[in-house]
């Protein structure tokens, strides 16, 4: 075993049947990785699932899931190892059908080479496509076209020569370093491990001679120096290191750093290891930094070069592979994730969607699960980042859905659209505070959401006139009002009912500034934008008033009409009836107009704001 | 020489890898625990840990969960290290199951497994309150573990759903969880067995005894070595122990593992051994072998 022997982490990918798991299966099988007692139990599954009429079923090898073994087909991405004496190699098995490919994206992410799997009775597919296009935007750089079953065209070099050119063409554009098409049969093991006889016009190497030989270096450590800091390690009030990964460059002891985003600089004392202190640290390793200064950094922090900073700024531009079962709605908070900081982040405009196959970008509202799109994005925090073409570790997100904590996108940043640093918001010496105690009065959004016909205007209207009575200064925004003007331009798709109450929440806002009482009247829908609107007025600003009505009720008063036309099925998307309500866990306030009058239910509101000495 | 450039570069790279992971897991999650079986990966997982947070040490303690039926040697190697490090080692037992009198050999590998292992750990877990536990497990072990991610969600009630998994792009870690639901962490998930003996020669990393060959007094069953560790071990008619030269390649509960016939005593031998070998290291495990999709169905249930 060589002493210098290094990894390579590659994927397979192509469609369903084009041979992905039976390749890799091979691969194992030559390699003298499958033990005899897995082959034992693998002819076991091949005669009971097998689809090889008895012969071993490679597939059934790494298809490790009942419902896979099932079904025949390659779900989630399963990972192998193994190992020839000039390298180590893990792969990506990575599946095939549509509804997979966001863990196709899993696998290629720490992939730095793409077996792109064809089928050579059948030539190129949409989905070899997207999955190449796939591997070109999570940065792969080193791609190997396999073109498999050659066995079942009568091992044609002509076949193979159309497909190669075909493919070379379509990807002329996705910046691969290099694609070496390799004309192979994964289930007879031909140009595997050797090369083959039956393909003697085929003059390059086979399949594991170029695996062995390709050069991938990324070539981290030349990139300027990048440090998430992951953890901060204090055993003991004499000992201050920050823990962490080096993602790019290198670092020495004595080296001046700066703690991205603040500019704030200071030198590095030490490289602390377990194995004793490092007089130098490069990409990969796994440190603990200690400083020369007493700097305030924390874990999410990033330490780095100060002659090649990263940009720093709250609007960026991204592309977004969509994951989640929900669809990308713009205007929608989400969790982000870079490096090791969390903030909140959305996507404040969808400039287009990549149609896959053709490579257009259209115009859409939205994206659905395993749709590609260029975002502009706002986080709640700046974010020190790099383009992600730059450096794979420092441009990546991830996004999380705030409520079930699904992982919904993955996020290459493109680059910034303008430096946080020079956003200045205007500072008046006439502000809020100051207009709110001419009025006498603390500002505050009470947000009434509940089905239509539930009595939300009713009883808004009912607490501002009495607020109004008693001297206060107050202004109700209400959904139909505002659709009338504002948000004419919006309809009711999920997309547009988020953005409706994006902008109603930043007229309350500009309304809460100018000190006044607000009262918005909004279905509402949806948690998240509630939950959004909280954040955008600050909790103590916000009241969330449920105005809970049943369902029933709703459409028996029926004041507008609206549920007897929705019923007929003339009104898409109608909240309750093809629309959900997430109904709020936790209101403020719940009124349940079912039970009470709007009159008591406008005093319950009431004297919760005289409790608050809102109203008197 | 710094102990570091003893390692190859994949190793470094593995052992890297880890490193990252555990501080991440410490980091992220609000109790951890590091799940520590005794055996050679939960050896190198501790050892990763120790060095993970140096110079401070794990900001997490140890769970063994004590079936009663783990070789003497095993649990004597436990509360050694536990006592030498100076690190806090729980260990838990189901007494339910005790009480009920299950045992491997009575009830059988697989309730046993189900009742003192996945049941003793969902409680151990709970009684604690832990929201992260670390285990050694290597993807390379078994087909369904090839499957899993490194920071592995589990519901309600430890349940693993295979079907939804979260994605794991790049090192960006989702480890957002609700009250009540929790995470395994696999340091260790890209290692293979290759790796954990290389990195153990490596390191000088101390394992328990029983991996390397000794005479032992032991009875051939099923196609295998089984040592008769205590006087717990009914023997059959006509069955008189042995004295063989034996090894162990994975432990467990002493009538569930089975032992092989080696001369290796020392690590290169051990690792000579084993890239001659031509089966596979969960051979020797009487539980996976039950039923097709065995170990899926116990993840299922919280296994590790």
């Amino acid at each position: 075993m060589s002493a210098q022997r290094d990894l390579l982490r590659f994927i397979t990918c192509g469609s369903v049947d084009d041979g992905k798991s039976t390749l890799i299966g091979r691969l194992l099988y030559e390699c003298g990785l499958i033990f005899e007692d897995t082959l034992a139990a693998l002819s076991r599954d091949s005669r009971r699932h097998g689809t090889t009429g008895g012969e071993i079923d490679f597939a059934l090898l790494l298809d490790g899931l009942e419902a896979e073994r099932q079904q025949g087909i390659t779900i989630d991405v399963a990972y192998r190892y193994f190992a020839t004496p000039r390298r180590s190699f893990i792969v990506a098995d990575t599946p095939g059908h549509e509804q997979y490919t966001r863990n196709m994206a899993t696998g290629a992410s720490t992939a730095s080479l793409a077996i792109i799997l064809v089928d050579a009775t059948k030539g190129l597919l949409p989905q070899s496509q997207r999955h190449s296009i796939i591997c070109s935007l999570l940065g792969i750089r080193h791609l190997v076209l396999a073109i498999n079953k050659m066995d079942l065209v009568g091992f044609d070099a002509a076949r193979f020569s159309t497909i190669a050119a075909e493919y070379g063409t379509f990807a002329e554009s996705l910046g691969f370093q290099d694609i070496t098409a390799i004309p192979i049969s994964a289930r007879q093991g031909d140009n595997i491990t050797s090369l083959s006889s039956n393909m003697p016009w085929y003059r390059g190497p086979y399949l594991l001679a170029h695996l062995e030989a390709v050069d991938v270096s990324a070539d981290d450590a030349a990139k300027p120096f990048r440090f998430p800091v992951q953890w901060v390690n204090r055993p003991d009030a004499r000992f201050r290191g920050f823990a962490g990964t080096v993602a790019s460059g290198r670092i020495a002891a004595g080296d001046t750093i700066l703690l991205a985003g603040t500019g704030m600089q200071s030198g590095v004392a030490r490289i602390v290891t377990a194995d004793g202190d490092l007089p130098e640290a490069v990409a990969g390793q796994a440190v603990t930094l200690t400083l020369t200064d007493e700097i305030d950094v924390a874990r999410g922090d990033m330490l780095v070069a100060p002659s090649a900073r990263p940009e720093t700024t709250d609007q960026f531009a991204a592309d977004i592979l969509w994951m989640g079962n929900e669809p990308m709605l713009p205007g929608r908070d989400y969790l982000l994730r870079i490096g090791h900081a969390w903030t909140a982040a959305r996507v404040t405009s969808l400039r287009h969607r990549l149609e896959v196959t053709t490579r257009e970008h259209q115009a859409a509202r939205l994206l659905e699960m395993n749709d590609i799109g260029l975002c502009h994005l706002t986080s709640q925090k700046p974010l020190s980042f790099d383009p992600y073409a730059e450096n794979r570790a420092t441009g990546a997100f991830i996004l999380v859905d705030r409520f079930t904590h699904e992982t919904v996108a993955a996020g290459m940043i493109r680059h910034g659209l303008r430096r946080a640093t020079n956003i200045h918001r205007a500072a008046f010496s006439v502000d809020k505070t100051v207009r709110s105690a001419r009025y006498d009065q603390r500002p505050i959004l009470l947000w009434f959401t509940g089905l239509s016909g539930s009595g939300k205007s009713t009883i808004a209207n009912l607490v501002e006139e009495a607020l109004f009575a008693a001297g206060r200064h107050c202004y109700s925004l209400d959904g139909d009002n505002l659709r009338h003007g504002l948000c004419r331009d919006l309809g009711f798709t999920p997309a547009d009912r988020v953005e409706n109450i994006r902008r109603a929440g930043e007229v309350a806002k500009l309304f809460l500034d100018a000190g006044l009482i607000v009262l918005g009247s909004f279905i509402s829908p949806f948690r998240a934008e509630r939950q959004m609107l909280r954040e955008l007025v600050g909790a103590g600003e916000f009241l969330e008033i449920h105005v809970d009505a049943p369902i029933e009720t709703c459409i028996a008063r029926d004041p507008k009409g609206l549920y007897v036309k929705a019923k007929a099925g003339l009104i898409p998307n109608f909240t309750g009836i093809s629309s959900p309500y997430e109904a709020p866990e936790q209101p403020d306030i719940h009124l349940k107009t079912g039970e009470c009058s709007a009159e008591q239910c406008a005093e319950q509101v009431l004297q919760v704001l005289r409790g608050k000495g809102i109203a008197c | 020489m710094p102990v570091q450039q003893r390692l190859t570069p994949h190793l470094a790279r593995l052992e890297a890898e880890a490193i990252g992971n555990l501080r991440e897991g410490a980091a992220a999650f609000r109790q951890p625990v590091l799940l520590y079986s005794i055996g050679k990966d939960s050896s190198v997982l501790l050892h990763l840990a120790l060095k993970a947070f140096f110079p401070g040490k794990p900001p997490f303690p140890l769970l063994h969960i004590d079936t009663t039926w783990k070789f003497k040697e095993m649990i004597r190697f436990r509360d050694g290290i536990a006592e030498r490090l100076g690190l806090e080692m729980l260990v838990h037992t189901n007494q339910e199951g005790l009480v009920r009198g299950i045992n491997p050999i009575a009830s059988g590998s697989a309730l046993h497994t189900q009742v003192m292992k996945t049941e003793a750990l969902r409680q151990a877990l709970d009684k604690y309150g832990f929201d992260a536990a670390f285990g050694g497990a290597r993807r390379d072990e078994e087909k369904s573990r090839a499957k899993e991610r490194i920071f592995s969600f589990r519901g309600p009630g430890h349940a693993w759903d295979p079907r939804a998994q979260r994605p794991e792009l790049w090192s960006l870690f989702n480890t957002r969880i609700h009250q009540g639901e929790s995470m395994r962490i696999f340091p260790l998930s890209n290692w293979t067995e290759y790796d954990v003996w290389d990195y153990i020669a490596a390191q000088d990393i101390p394992v328990v005894p029983l991996y390397f060959a000794a005479l032992r007094p032991v009875v051939r069953r099923s196609g295998t070595w089984i040592m008769v560790d205590d006087n717990r071990l009914p023997l059959e008619q006509g069955e008189t122990p042995e004295t063989r030269m034996v090894r162990f390649r994975t432990l467990g509960c002493y009538p569930l593992s089975g032992a092989v016939e080696s001369a290796a005593t020392t690590l290169p031998d051990i690792i000579a051994e084993m890239r001659a070998a031509r089966s596979s290291e969960r051979e020797g495990r009487l539980i996976d072998n039950d039923t097709d999709a065995s170990m899926e169905r116990k993840k299922r249930e919280g296994y590790f």
